[in-house]
């Protein structure tokens, strides 16, 4: 219960934020702190990947994607006309259908949002394994390039598909109603519920990884990353143990896409971009790589700014920026960053190697 | 008996030939040595042993199961551990988590049950912890369990490199050079752990230069030259032998 004490102070921030945000009249902050609460999901999960496991993601919004296109589909394709197939009276007895009325007052029947994040979590980790099979065989520069392969190609495909809405997306997804009125959902009177929705999830997954790093799968994720060698030599599994995280880190990408889509009401092809998973390597770096906690508060602070649109329309500059940034002067994340050791970094020539 | 069998083994690198056609058996619980001048294949046979390399020819026996071709954490996970010629510890963690990587065979706690914190989780981490460090007090260094083992003098970080490959519970442990950049004091240390090891039931298979040590600790000497066998015998047979006395002094110019 050693994390007990971290988690309870990241749970007593969060409400006091809550508290502050609303005694100050700003309670449109919890909408930008919401969606940065999902955002920083999937790159909690990246962190994983990449600080522990040592391997790069450069296509995780690929991920982030597959989850929360696979519940707008489910959730928004009108399955009426198919009422009288076996197939829909099978889902309907099982209660794995809901009825609700779209904007003119027309009965839709689709799949329940729970089911459509079970299977965007299947789906998400089916082809997180298939893919990694081959792609974890890769090292270094060449596992950057193939997993930017697999970033692109999912960007094409829900661009170009007219079931993914090409270009614009797909819109009017419904609520994620866990109970009557409690859930994922963008009305304006359950923002401060849907805030403490999305924070949940974090501190979930926050807790999860730390118990798994506190364990013998996060020693060995270490040994590999530092001495794969080393750790082959006393038994540890490491194209399995890679796998695994990997399969992992994009479950836990995409079920935060199937949240946000909830959320947002709706997705479009931008959180598939490849611009979005450097941005969500940029984050991890800037938070410590091999940190958790600093990746988590890194990625509130700059997924919040971001969406509160402080950077502009130098938005993505500003994340490259980071990158950059972060691998000359900080490569240890910018909270282990010493001004001394910035100045003599600047001031000292370059080494070697 | 012998607890491993190395028959007709070969391994070339383009045209090279590291390891050619080399046979010998590893009795159990005996100090067998591997020496050799610089470039003979001693360490390329254990890369070849341990599974870091797949032999092109030939067969190793582990009792009854053949392991040439298995992956290096498969022969790990069947009871053979190993040391690098250049030390190779976990950057990062404290001598004790170094350690207790070499309990990872005997423990399955998976991603799920690690996450959730399952029950037997805790159960094995104090298994794991307790044996990890029975290890360190084996090799004499309990004391720096909390030291960061990077930080360790190159002595102490052999010795933790031993203690991992201890915690293993290995029937064969591959020594590579293990008292390469030791003192003469750490060297004679050394060499009286390796035998206490072998008194434990651990038979030991080691790469050495120093011939004092080797000369003073091992049951049976193999001398590799270029690849090849060239004699297997006990050390003062091998003291004596004439190949090897070439081998090692160089011939004589005609």
């Amino acid at each position: 219960m050693k994390h007990f004490y971290k988690i309870a102070l990241l749970v007593i921030v969060l409400i006091g934020l809550q508290v502050a945000v609303t005694v100050t009249d700003r309670v449109y902050y919890l909408t930008q702190l919401t969606m940065a609460g999902y955002y920083t999901m999937a790159v909690l999960g990246l962190a994983l990947l990449m600080g522990y496991a040592g391997q790069i993601s450069l296509g995780h919004a690929g991920f982030f994607a597959i989850g929360g296109y696979t519940s707008a589909v489910l959730t928004t394709f009108n399955l009426l006309p198919y009422s009288h197939t076996l197939l829909f009276r099978f889902l309907d007895t099982l209660h794995l259908l809901q009825r609700r009325e779209d904007l003119y007052g027309e009965l839709i029947v689709n799949v329940n949002p729970l089911i459509a994040m079970v299977l965007a979590i299947v789906i998400s980790a089916v082809i997180a394994y298939v893919i990694g099979i081959p792609v974890l065989k890769l090292k270094g520069h060449y596992l950057a390039m193939a997993t930017l392969g697999f970033g692109i190609i999912v960007y094409r495909v829900v661009l170009g598909t007219p079931v993914f809405g090409e270009a614009d997306g797909i819109s009017e997804v419904p609520p994620f109603l866990f109970f009557s009125n409690f859930g994922i959902s963008g009305d304006m009177d359950l923002r401060i519920q849907n805030y403490y929705i999305a924070w949940a999830f974090v501190v979930l997954v926050l807790f999860l990884l730390m118990n798994l790093l506190d364990s013998r799968v996060g020693r060995a994720l270490r040994a590999i990353h530092g001495a794969e060698d080393a750790s082959k030599s006393v038994g540890v599994n490491t194209s399995d143990y890679k796998l695994k995280t990997f399969v992992l880190s994009a479950v836990i990408a995409s079920m935060a896409g199937v949240c946000l889509t909830h959320f947002n009401g709706g997705i479009g092809p931008s959180e598939a971009s490849v611009m979005k998973s450097i941005r969500y390597v940029a984050i991890v770096a800037a938070g410590g790589m091999a940190s958790l906690w600093g990746t988590m508060f890194m990625s509130t602070f700059l997924n919040f700014m971001s969406l509160r649109g402080y950077f502009g329309s130098y938005d993505d500059a500003v994340f490259g920026g980071i990158l950059i940034l972060i691998m000359l002067f900080a490569p240890e994340g910018i909270l282990s960053l010493s001004f001394r050791r910035l100045f003599s970094k600047l001031f000292s020539p370059a080494e070697d190697g | 008996m012998a607890i491993l069998k190395i028959n007709n083994l070969s391994k070339s690198f383009g045209g090279l030939k590291a390891i050619n056609n080399v046979s010998f058996y590893l009795q159990e619980g005996v100090i067998k040595a591997v020496i050799g001048p610089n470039g003979a294949g001693k360490t390329t046979l254990f890369n070849l042993i341990s599974g870091f390399l797949k032999p092109d020819n030939g067969s190793i026996i582990f009792r009854d199961t053949g392991i040439d071709g298995l992956d290096a954490h498969r022969i790990a996970t069947l009871g053979i551990a190993r040391t690098f010629q250049h030390i190779r510890l976990f950057p990062g963690m404290n001598v004790l988590e170094n350690v207790m990587m070499g309990r990872h065979r005997f423990a399955k706690t998976g991603f799920l049950g690690s996450m959730f914190n399952m029950p037997w989780k805790r159960r094995e981490e104090k298994e794991i912890k307790e044996k990890a460090l029975h290890a360190l007090e084996f090799v004499g260094i309990a004391d720096l369990a909390s030291k960061d083992a990077m930080e360790l003098s190159y002595g102490q970080q052999r010795l933790v490199e031993l203690a991992r490959a201890l915690a293993l519970e290995p029937e064969i442990l591959l020594l590579d050079e293990p008292a390469a950049g030791l003192n003469m004091r750490e060297t004679a240390e050394m060499g009286i752990l390796i035998e206490r090891i072998r008194d434990k039931g651990v038979t030991v298979l080691i790469v050495e230069h120093d011939m004092t040590l080797i000369m003073k600790i091992s049951d049976e000497i193999v001398v590799l030259s270029y690849g090849e066998k060239i004699a297997e015998d006990n050390p003062l047979s091998i003291q004596k032998n004439e190949e090897v006395i070439r081998v090692y002094l160089g011939e004589e110019d005609a």
